[in-house]
């Protein structure tokens, strides 16, 4: 009997160090906000208005990262890939309503929207990443992947909100792929290919600060009215000409969605409807790493727990037992 | 250690050529085909593993789950030697040899499921390894707790061989190997469940929780219980030797405690976060929330009364249900109830089925190997008291 009774007291203990664990991590202690965005962050301002669907930036994208075309015609004549894959970092995708008849109109309409990686103030996927393969850069913020430090775990592609890192499944030495908003272009003065070759300036590369600023002007426009648009870099060559302010949706798709995110978006229809679910302002991996520091910050709680196993195993196991 | 007084382990003996172990063998040729393919073809080769579900049931499957299976060593290491339980010492060998063989091949099996893996070693490399993910602290752990356990089973290589000096000395310290056996468990099983953290609102609110380490390791140390009752079982039909039911009972009673406070804090969870109402939506995720659900609680049903605890066929039923439960909370949580957009869908394919049965055949196989040759399980005459 005496022994039951310890154990329904240890079992008790157990319950109350538990309830202590989950208390404490639903506590501030250790709680960690979202990360903020780097001062000279880069990014892109993508504004679905603009956008005539030419694809000029999909093609440019394949080049400067040297990507073959994939096919979904039985043809194969050119690239049409579908969605973003492992060698394909951007595609622009079609919204079609009804007859389709009015561009940017939800309803008997059509829209276009650009898939690529956002690069998270506050990324899953680098959160995720057990061997620093996926990497924000402190400075620009880009998120970058380093294919020489990766495993190949794909923690990274299950975590991903937005589903944009993506893996090589049909090769035995497959890598993951992804937009790296062309940071191998830097240093040769260069800016992203996508945003270089957008004819409309539907793609605008430039600093997220300054790229944030003129979004806020273009909702404040009256639509309809004409205004002047920017192309290629923001803050760059002059190449800006008039066009006409589109029936914005008064959102910034990007400024706040899982902590904000570099790239960021206009569009006329909601952005449900064109691919962009509504997320929460908190991070995933904010959330994931409180857990994980507050559980395992200094190892503390692991060293207390141990320390209390080992006093329990010496007082029970004797070295002269002659079986374990 | 209690006063009681046990039989010491000896080998079962008898035949390792068996209608069992040779089914088993050819099992495992299979597999080791399938994954030479993998090696050579990649990952698409031969599993279905798409972009909108990049872990298929060999992450899902042989590790998750696999090494849930394989917690009978520790649960029963902690009953015995932290919570002083003598009486279930019989118990600790045969469940650490299954622990042993479900965590190294857990560990192996990852190496298959790997993109690049080549690079494996970095995750335990300082400059590579990030402490803020998940998987950083889960490899961590489930590597030192492969070394801890062949170092808390090897006393049964060294019986056998004769090397009575070394087991000694190595007795001497044993208790911290077997403190060490309890903390990293606990550790990577409830990470096991953080994993999906950071995987936000892909996650189903009936799985995605805070809470997710408490409910994983809670459920691991259950399903450790259970599996001892299933192993145990199966030693007993397959080897013809007598239940240990004198055990078996008392230990069903542990596991239904544990069980219920895993289902108080699960429920619980869901009725803080308000979630509980999306179970009663017509959904897939609802329905396998319910099955999920009616394999932990119906146990308590099965094994409620004393009598019932004494009924091998119960023990065995209630012990089955208990595993399926735990194999349906990680299914849904990492699969059923994950969705990363509209267009994506996933269903094992038959070759990777093929090397998970190819992985559990290889326990069954050393399993059986090594009961009949070393000192295991219980000697019989003594244990049938």
């Amino acid at each position: 009997m005496t022994s039951r009774r310890n154990f329904l007291k240890g079992t008790l203990a157990g319950g109350a160090a538990a309830a202590a664990v989950s208390v404490s991590v639903s506590g501030p202690a250790c709680a960690r906000d979202n990360n903020p965005q780097p001062e000279g962050a880069l990014g892109l301002l993508y504004d679905a208005t603009l956008c005539v669907g030419c694809k000029a930036c999909v093609a440019a994208c394949k080049e400067v990262n040297g990507n073959p075309a994939e096919f979904s015609t039985p043809e194969q004549l050119w690239d049409t890939p579908l969605d973003t894959t492992a060698k394909t970092f951007n595609v622009i995708k079609m919204f079609r309503s009804g007859t389709m008849e009015t561009k940017d109109d939800p309803d008997n309409g059509y829209a276009f929207m650009k898939t690529s990686c956002l690069h998270c103030n506050d990324p899953s996927c680098v959160s995720a990443c057990p061997v620093s393969a996926m990497t924000k850069d402190p400075v620009t913020g880009i998120v970058g992947y380093d294919a020489d430090a990766c495993i190949g775990c794909r923690y990274c592609v299950a975590a991903c909100p937005f589903g944009i890192p993506k893996y090589d499944y049909s090769s035995a030495t497959g890598k993951i792929g992804k937009c790296e908003l062309c940071r191998h272009r830097l240093p040769e003065g260069k800016y992203a290919a996508c945003a270089e070759v957008c004819p409309t300036g539907a793609t605008l590369y430039g600093k997220v600060s300054d790229l944030k600023a003129e979004a806020e002007r273009r909702l404040s426009l009256k639509p309809g009215t004409k205004t002047v648009f920017q192309r290629g870099q923001l803050g760059g060559k002059d190449q800006s000409y008039e066009n006409v302010v589109g029936h914005y949706v008064q959102h910034v798709y990007g400024e706040k969605e899982v902590g904000g995110t570099q790239v960021i978006k206009l569009s006329a229809v909601p952005f449900e409807k064109v691919g962009h679910k509504p997320l929460p302002e908190r991070s995933a991996s904010s959330k994931s790493e409180t857990l994980q520091h507050t559980l395992y910050g200094g190892l503390v709680m692991p060293l207390a727990v141990l320390g209390v196993m080992t006093y329990f195993a010496k007082r029970n196991v004797k070295p002269d037992d002659d079986e374990l | 250690m209690s006063a009681q007084q046990h039989a010491a382990p000896t080998p079962v003996g008898g035949k390792l050529l068996t209608p069992v172990t040779l089914t088993a063998a050819t099992l495992i040729v299979v597999a080791l085909a399938i994954i030479l393919v993998r090696f050579v073809f990649g990952l698409g080769a031969v599993t279905n593993l798409n972009d909108g579900y990049p872990w298929g049931l060999w992450v899902v499957g042989d590790v998750v789950i696999g090494s849930a299976f394989a917690c009978g060593g520790f649960s029963v290491a902690m009953l015995v030697y932290i919570f002083n339980r003598g009486e279930y010492h019989p118990l600790v060998r045969p469940a650490l040899l299954a622990s042993l063989f479900g965590y190294t091949l857990a560990g192996v099996g990852v190496i298959f499921d790997l993109g690049r893996w080549w690079n494996f070693w970095h995750i335990l490399t300082p400059g590579y390894a990030s402490a803020n993910s998940v998987m950083f602290e889960v490899a961590l752990c489930i590597s030192l707790y492969i070394v801890v356990m062949w170092i808390e089973f090897s006393p049964t290589f060294m019986e056998k061989w004769g090397m009575h000096e070394k087991r000694k000395k190595l007795n001497k310290v044993m208790f911290f190997f077997i403190a060490l056996g309890t903390v990293l468990p606990m550790m990577h099983q409830s990470s096991l469940g953080s994993l999906l953290v950071v995987m936000g609102t892909q996650v189903h609110p009936l799985w995605q929780s805070m809470a997710l380490p408490l409910i994983y390791l809670l459920s691991a140390i259950t399903i450790g219980y259970a599996v001892i009752l299933f192993e145990s079982c199966m030693a007993a039909a397959g080897f013809r030797r007598q239940m240990e039911t004198h055990i078996l009972t008392p230990l069903s009673k542990v596991m239904l405690g544990m069980l219920a406070v895993f289902l108080v804090v699960r429920v619980g969870d869901l009725v803080v976060r308000g979630a509980l109402p999306r179970a009663f939506e017509g959904s897939l995720q609802a329905l396998m929330f319910w099955l999920e659900m009616a394999c932990f609680i119906a146990p308590l049903a099965l094994l409620g009364k004393e009598t019932s605890r004494r009924n091998p066929a119960r023990l065995f039923v209630g012990a089955v249900l208990l595993m399926l439960g735990g194999v349906l909370l990680r299914i849904n949580s990492y699969l059923v109830g994950y969705e990363t957009g509209d267009g994506w869908h996933y269903f094992p394919s038959v070759p990777e089925m093929l090397v998970t049965f190819g992985m559990f055949a290889i326990e069954v196989f050393g399993y059986i190997v090594i009961t009949r040759r070393f000192p295991v399980l219980a000697a019989e005459d003594a244990a049938a008291h």
